[in-house]
């Protein structure tokens, strides 16, 4: 159950190795949380994040997800809720993808789609119902600002995340009044291993500052988040910009 | 679950408790008889089933998400012998409608918490205390038979005596060994509805702790109101109020005819609202101030009513919304005599957060009952009310917890809704004792709350 002051007991992590949601696992420890669940393909990543994790929870469990395969989704998710209520449920996988590769090949941008968008959409509903069954819980969904416009530079990402967040508002609106509530993360440039090889764009945040938002969002029962918090202006002005000076935009 | 994705949405209600934190959603049923009820337990899901009076406990335990909750008010007759005292009580009654029933006779409840507004299932369930305890001891104390629907359906009669103690598991079980559905309570009789009064007004902590010491027991009632706010010299400074029963001869002779007349009147509501609370760190802080100077140095003799003594906020409707949105919590521990030192320790500990107090409430407890989950414990009690909203709560109170319980105290149940499961059998030493208790009652976990879910209970 999450306490009275926003501290939950159970936290399932879908995309077990995502730095911001490692990060915010260990600020939702106060000082320990009960089961961790740790989802994602089997590997020394997914060790080693559990490993890194290991101190934080009475029990830390892996678990196999894969988010390209929706055919085991619902098989899955019924696994993970037959051990108990999950209060937490971070949706963190995605894919940055390639915007040139993307271009080149419709394979690798249909990955792209496939896993932050129809991975999505498969486990998100299942873990909707079970939610809604128990009464309880938050899923949080790592969107980004990158859905809020698509840009030239990585539409291709930036359309996924767009029907990603688009799902996750309606998830959140159909959830309203019933106990469970979605919280939709939107970040901007976060500093990780999936940006490592790109240059920080403005208003970089590191995974810390994003779990930090997260946390106090559970805690107040927000249903959006921005990180870092200004970025919700700067997207607001950004959304009405005229195309042909958004277009030009340098980044 | 349901497979077919029949959408998202079966019935239901979410309920939150009076601190309005945590809300989650239940199916909500007014079951008219006992053949009802019966198939309400027999029918409930593997979610389980609870029952609510009327949502006083602070936290989640009269909650029980994604499974049924029993509002028992039809169960609402009240018989009373009037030569005896002995009244029969169905328990979605509340002490509001008993003593309005019972005053005018002459009998009055014989343990009663800080509001009427509370049930006597809820009562039984939570143990409930009041400003007597060191006198009277429980609420659960008082009741000569009470009566519970079990996992199987069926009623049975539960007394005190009774050998293997489902009695004793049931009182302070907090809802979780069957539903409680009707009571006998031996109650006390009084020849007015007025009470005698002795204020005083102590200048420090020990000032204060040093008087209930020494004078508590001359009086039936006692409980004191500190500061929480000031500190230095003044730090734990507060307001005694002790008492009994006035005597039909300590009324003037115009309030004699009158009694045991008995209708408190609801002055004010406050509406769901306030963005921000109207209780906040600075109302809160001049509020402190201002009981503080408002009581009298000493008065000694004054005729109160009921509501004034014993549920000043009564008169208040909803004043839980005053909090706003975020609502608030409530953290009441009991420590051993000898561990006085944690009151000053948690005062100073919250000064420092800063986490102000509306209602800080000092009492010293006397002897416990039988009951494993019963909160009272020889010692002193401290409850505070606090903002949910405030910064650095959570870190502080849970410090806090660890040094109640390694100083052999306790945290109350009925108004947690925030301690961590690893604590709770070190705060309550004979929890395996009521689980294998409750093991035997409900062996399916028929009967399930939050609360019973966050502790692990």
């Amino acid at each position: 159950m999450i306490d009275a002051l926003g501290n939950p007991q159970t936290v399932l992590v879908l995309g077990g190795t995502s730095e911001i949601a490692l990060a915010t696992v260990a600020k939702l420890a106060r000082p320990k949380l009960v089961r961790v669940v740790l989802a994602g393909r089997p590997g020394p990543d997914r060790a080693a994040a559990a490993a890194s994790i290991s101190g934080l929870a009475d029990t830390v469990e892996v678990a196999d997800f894969d988010a390209t395969k929706p055919e085991t989704h619902a098989a899955f998710v019924a696994s993970v809720f037959a051990e108990g209520d999950i209060d937490v449920v971070l949706l963190a996988f995605g894919l940055l993808g390639d915007q040139d590769e993307a271009e080149r090949d419709s394979a690798a941008a249909v990955l792209v789609a496939q896993v932050n968008y129809v991975g999505a959409v498969s486990v998100g509903l299942n873990i909707a119902h079970h939610l809604d069954e128990q009464g309880h819980g938050v899923l949080v969904v790592l969107s980004s600002v990158a859905g809020e416009r698509a840009r030239r530079s990585n539409f291709v990402y930036g359309s996924s995340k767009a029907g990603l967040d688009a799902f996750a508002v309606g998830l959140g609106d159909a959830l309203h009044g019933r106990g469970p509530r979605v919280l939709v993360v939107r970040p901007g440039f976060v500093r990780t291993r999936m940006t490592a090889h790109l240059a920080d764009a403005p208003l970089a945040v590191d995974a810390d500052e994003v779990a930090a938002k997260i946390v106090s969002a559970i805690a107040k029962g927000r249903e959006i988040v921005y990180a870092p918090g200004a970025m919700r202006v700067v997207m607001s002005g950004l959304r009405h910009l005229p195309r042909p000076i958004f277009r030009k935009l340098p980044f | 679950m349901s497979d077919s994705l029949a959408g998202l949405g079966t019935d239901g209600t979410l309920l939150s408790g009076w601190g309005r934190t945590a809300p989650t959603r239940a199916r909500v049923s007014t079951p008219m008889s006992s053949d009802s009820l019966s198939n309400l337990v027999l029918e409930s899901g593997h979610r389980g089933i609870l029952a609510r009076g009327l949502g006083r406990a602070y936290g989640d335990a009269a909650q029980n998400s994604g499974g049924d909750v029993a509002d028992l008010a039809r169960f609402d007759r009240i018989d009373l012998d009037p030569d005896t005292g002995i009244a029969k009580i169905g328990a979605g009654v509340s002490l509001d409608q008993l003593l309005r029933k019972v005053l005018p006779l002459g009998w009055f409840i014989p343990v009663t918490p800080g509001t009427r507004q509370v049930t006597i299932g809820g009562a039984i369930a939570a143990d409930v205390h009041g400003k007597n305890h060191h006198i009277d001891g429980t609420f659960g104390a008082h009741i000569l038979e009470l009566e519970l629907v079990g996992a199987d359906g069926v009623y049975r009669k539960l007394t005190p005596q009774d050998p293997a103690a489902d009695f004793w598991l049931t009182v302070g079980g907090m809802g979780l060994t069957g539903l409680i559905t009707q009571a006998s309570m031996q109650l006390l009789p009084v020849t007015t509805s007025s009470l005698r009064v002795d204020t005083e007004r102590a200048t420090d902590l020990d000032d204060l702790m040093s008087r209930m010491t020494s004078g508590d027991d001359d009086y039936r009632y006692s409980v004191a109101w500190i500061d929480c706010v000031a500190g230095g010299r003044s730090l734990g400074r507060g307001v005694l109020t002790r008492g009994d029963h006035a005597k039909l001869e300590e009324l003037s002779m115009a309030d004699r005819a009158t009694a045991l007349e008995f209708d408190p009147k609801v002055r004010l509501g406050i509406p769901n609202v306030i963005p921000g609370g109207l209780l906040n760190r600075y109302s809160i802080s001049a509020f402190n101030e201002l009981w503080y100077r408002k009581a009298p140095k000493s008065r000694a003799g004054e005729i109160q009513s009921i509501g004034t003594f014993f549920h000043p906020l009564d008169g208040v409707r909803n004043w839980n919304n005053a909090y706003g949105p975020s609502g608030f919590l409530q953290y009441q521990f009991v420590v051993p005599m000898e561990a006085s030192d944690l009151i000053r320790i948690a005062i100073e500990r919250l000064r420092k957060v800063p986490a102000p107090s509306f209602l800080a409430v000092l009492k010293r407890f006397g002897a416990a009952n039988p009951a494993p989950l019963s909160f009272p414990q020889p010692g002193w009690t401290l409850a505070l009310d606090i903002p949910a909203a405030i910064p650095g709560l959570s870190v502080a109170l849970s410090e806090l917890d660890d040094l109640v319980a390694a100083a052999g105290g306790r945290i109350y149940l009925a108004k947690d809704s925030r301690l961590r499961p690893d604590l709770l059998p070190l705060m309550y030493p004979r929890l395996t004792e009521w689980q294998s208790g409750r093991a035997r009652l409900d062996p399916t976990r028929r009967f399930n709350s939050d609360l019973a879910r966050r502790l692990l209970l």
